[in-house]
């Protein structure tokens, strides 16, 4: 019983060595990988330079849409509007109404477009010319587009707005939603263009990451033929590799994320200037620890992913000669 | 240990560089393998490590079928078995010390243990003090004592060697046999492929004649 125990105990310490040399071999496989990098700086910095470029690029871009969209947000209400006055009311009465509005403090421009002026641009356009033609008298309202002052507080703008609405000679207010509709579309547009960059820059450094490492696997040819006549297994011959695109991965991460530091900085002072010229209301976004994660994340992703897709095509044809 | 039962090996071109070959290696034997070039000595060896597969017949090792061993278990059939060149195949890029090491390395062995066993592996070969040289620093003779430090290094039970003394003058081949000699006293079976005829003669053992892909004499 006693010698069973015993038995049972050493099988457990063999186990555990077995692992504890495993892990062993797994840290020297790592830190080979870092030194075998090391030891040709340039080639390694210029890979390393790549990879980082690609994966903050990107990143950046995103920045830059995020915050495309908390500034449309914040622009909610600073928007044009425009004032329709009544059927009947006349030119005379709608320019003095245009003089009054354009003496309000918070009020920057207006432009004023005659009920006549109205029908011409209908007139021009190609699909409403033959309606606008069959009309006998113009059913068109003037209109007066007023451009709010930058500064106009947000309450100010609405009770000018009331103000107008409640106006013996005013049909309609209504925001001018047009260009913010636009610049949406734009931002939805640049989304998924950031989209499309993240997955060619990433195919690319997958693509780089490959080719390293390919070059790195011809390179040690003569170690994966000897190690595999010495009973390599596959895991074995691999390990290096995998551990070597795990450091480009990584240090790629880390560089795209020293990049975008310095280029949020650079943007700093004209970004500022923006939401001065804007009236505020919005807090840009910076770097965020989840960004940072993200780029890391991918960075090691496209890394590991590199390393898996070179020694998968080219590890295999290497078998040992003699 | 070994049996080849009525093994062909056929290559692409449909030329057969073994025809019809059977025998028997019983343990702790050490057997020369002798023939012309082209007689099918290699490829007899490079079965055995499983380099190449049988097209007919059957390769055994310890009563294993080995020409059907899945692919993932051939590294396992390999750690059973030393192997020396004719070119060595050292790396150049290595200190003696990781040369020998490789196997061990590859075995998952401590690095306590490796340290002990290749030093011992060096003593056996003498050449203890070159640890920390590189290969091309050496003699070829020292080059392949190291080749053959390296196969013994795991305590492998079966040696294999190919040509092990083709590029070495026959003072340094007397000193590589001599070496293999007192390896096989100690109970490993060797299969030595060399058309060193001398030499055979002066260390004794069995013979296989391989010519032109059957076995001639034995």
């Amino acid at each position: 019983m006693v010698k069973l125990r015993r038995t049972e105990e050493l099988t457990e310490l063999r186990m555990l060595r077995t692992v504890n040399n495993y892990l062993i071999r797994h840290a020297q496989n790592c830190l080979g990988a870092l030194g075998n990098m090391v030891r040709k700086p340039i080639a390694s910095m210029l890979t390393i330079t790549v990879i980082g470029i690609a994966l903050a690029l990107p990143s950046a871009l995103s920045i830059i849409v995020r915050n495309g969209q908390a500034l449309a947000g914040g622009l909610e209400d600073l928007r044009d509007f425009s004032v329709y006055t009544k059927p009947g009311v006349s030119l005379g009465q709608a320019e003095d109404l245009r003089t009054r509005i354009d003496n309000e403090t918070v009020v920057r421009s207006t432009q004023f477009i005659s009920a006549s002026e109205a029908l011409e641009e209908f007139r021009d356009d190609e699909e409403l010319s033959d309606l606008v033609r069959a009309l006998t008298d113009n059913p068109l309202p003037h209109t007066i587009v007023v451009r709010p002052t930058l500064d106009a507080q947000p309450a100010t703008l609405k009770a000018l707005k009331n103000l107008l609405v409640q106006h013996p000679l005013v049909d309609l207010v209504k925001l001018d939603t047009e260009w913010v509709q636009r610049f949406s579309a734009i931002l939805d547009f640049a989304r998924r263009a950031v989209w499309v960059a993240t997955i060619l820059l990433g195919g690319a450094v997958i693509i780089i990451i490959g080719n390293t490492i390919r070059l790195d696997i011809e390179n040690r040819r003569a170690e994966i033929e000897v190690s595999k006549l010495f009973g390599a297994s596959d895991g074995f011959v691999r390990r290096p590799f995998l551990y070597t695109g795990f450091w480009y991965g990584l240090f790629g991460g880390i560089l795209a994320s020293l990049l975008l530091v310095l280029s949020m900085w650079l943007l700093n002072g004209p970004v500022e200037r923006l939401i001065r010229l804007y009236g505020g209301g919005f807090e840009p976004f910076g770097i965020d620890g989840r960004t940072l994660l993200t780029i890391f994340s991918i960075g090691l992703l496209v890394g590991l992913s590199g390393a898996w897709l070179a020694v998968a095509r080219h590890l295999a044809a290497i078998q040992p000669r003699v | 240990m070994i049996r080849f039962d009525k093994v062909t090996k056929r290559y692409n071109q449909g030329r057969d560089a073994l025809r019809n070959v059977s025998f028997d290696i019983d343990s702790g034997e050490l057997i020369f393998l002798t023939g012309h070039s082209g007689a099918g000595k290699s490829t007899l060896l490079k079965l055995i490590t499983l380099i190449e597969r049988p097209t007919h017949g059957q390769v055994l090792v310890e009563g294993r079928n080995i020409g059907r061993l899945p692919r993932q278990r051939i590294p396992a059939h390999r750690r059973q078995i030393g192997m020396v060149f004719q070119d060595h195949k050292l790396l150049k890029d290595r200190t003696v010390f990781e040369n020998i090491a490789l196997p061990m390395v590859i075995a998952n062995y401590a690095q306590r243990e490796i340290r002990g066993r290749v030093r011992a592996a060096l003593d056996y070969v003498g050449l203890q003090n070159k640890e920390t040289h590189t290969p091309a620093m050496l003699s070829t003779g020292e080059q392949q004592r190291i080749g053959i430090a390296r196969a013994i290094v795991a305590r492998p039970k079966l040696l294999i060697a190919d040509e092990p003394t083709g590029n070495l003058d026959p003072q340094l081949s007397l000193d590589i046999m001599n070496l293999f000699r007192r390896f096989n006293e100690v109970g490993v079976t060797m299969l030595i492929a060399t058309h060193d005829l001398g030499l055979i003669e002066q260390l004794g053992g069995r013979l296989i004649v391989l010519e032109n892909g059957e076995i001639k004499a034995d």
